[in-house]
């Protein structure tokens, strides 16, 4: 992410030290994670001691700190999901991948995440890419619906 | 400014408003003990060794003696059963992430804590906080901090900091009351920045 992209950003808050995890959250929505270029900028323009920042990006799950492939695939292993046969399907994606929860592949495709219940219980398992939900997942309907991403 | 009068352990002492109850001890020279206090940093309340009995409207509870303020006729115990029995659970606590700190072991020895009384779990930080307070407080450096939370929750050392900050300073290792200040220091220099160490003077 440039820098000037981030001055943008600091500016419309004023360069507010106040408003850092407002600041922090607006480059994550635009580059999807924070690289630690970005971090140091931020600490420099608003005077935050970097380790203060360091505290509040890992404080908060909300910040990613390691790259995100363009697609962000979320499966459900929720208590219903779970009985449901997310395990397999989780199996299966992490298979398609070849990525495990928490990491993105080398050509930064796809980021894989596992969550919580995301409330739609009776479509399980559900798969969410992109904030799309994908009910009734299975090994080989998975293996259909991943095709459609680039 | 109000003069406050409160009971420490059937002791009338006088305190002035603001003063934590572990300052007013000291004042009549009654000896609280603590980890994570410093007097030059602001309390924190970390590691909780300090804790004392109050009983205020015929109630008693257990609060941090360096951070909870004195209050008008309050009735402190700093030695009763009850205090004995929560410090020695606090440091069996602490011990499991520290087995070997001078200061725990001291301290286990006098509340007979049993130092294995819970599964090690050896983070050798005890997260009293010395280390990060100091360097932020007092020399204004933010060259530590803390990261993550909950049960993986560490202190770390900023290696873009720390490797122009620290080599003149090292003053945390000292407060730290675990050794693993320096040991985290010495990682950090070993993994981002190992010419440091063999470089004479610095070039600012
Ligand atoms: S490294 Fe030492 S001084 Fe720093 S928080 Fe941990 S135990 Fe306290
Ligand atoms: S000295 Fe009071 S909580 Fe540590």
């Amino acid at each position: 992410m440039e820098n000037d992209q981030i001055d943008k950003i600091i500016e419309k808050h004023q360069s507010d030290a106040s408003s850092l995890i407002q600041i922090l959250l607006e480059i994550q929505r635009e580059n999807r994670w924070l690289p630690k270029d970005a971090i140091e900028r931020v600490g420099e323009r608003l005077e935050v001691p970097l380790s203060r920042i360091q505290h509040i990006v890992t404080f908060y799950k909300a910040f990613n700190l390691l790259p995100k492939g363009r697609h962000e695939i979320h499966i459900c292993t929720g208590t219903a999901c779970h009985v449901r046969g997310a395990p397999r399907l989780l199996d299966s994606v992490q298979d398609l991948t070849g990525i495990k929860p928490g990491e993105t592949d080398m050509d930064m495709k796809f980021s894989l995440e596992t969550v919580g219940c995301v409330g739609c219980c009776a479509l399980g398992p559900v798969m969410v890419i992109d904030g799309k939900y994908h009910g009734k997942m299975g090994p080989s309907k998975s293996e259909d619906v991943l095709k459609n991403y680039e | 400014m109000s003069e406050i009068l409160l009971q420490i352990d059937g002791k009338e002492v006088k305190a002035s408003e603001g003063m934590t109850i572990y300052e007013a001890a000291k004042s009549a020279g009654i000896f609280i003990p603590t980890l994570c206090h410093h007097e030059k940093l602001t309390p924190y309340g970390a590691c909780r060794v300090c804790t004392v009995e109050l009983e205020t409207a015929g109630r008693t509870r257990l609060v941090a003696a360096c951070v909870y303020p004195v209050e008008r006729n309050m009735v402190v115990r700093t030695r009763s059963v009850k205090v004995g029995k929560t410090r020695k659970v606090i440091l069996e606590e602490l011990l499991a992430h520290a087995p070997d700190s001078e200061d725990l072991r001291r301290l286990a020895r006098e509340y007979g804590a049993d130092a294995d009384r819970f599964e090690k779990e050896p983070a050798f930080c005890i997260l009293c906080g010395l280390c990060v307070r100091y360097c932020a407080e007092i020399k204004q450096k933010y060259a530590v901090g803390f990261s993550d939370r909950g049960p993986r929750r560490e202190i770390i050392f900023i290696p873009e900091v720390a490797s122009k900050a620290c080599w003149d300073c090292k003053e945390c290792f000292e407060l730290c009351p675990t050794s693993y200040a320096q040991a985290a220091y010495v990682l950090t220099e070993a993994l981002a920045f190992p010419d440091r160490a063999s470089a004479s003077a610095p070039e600012e």
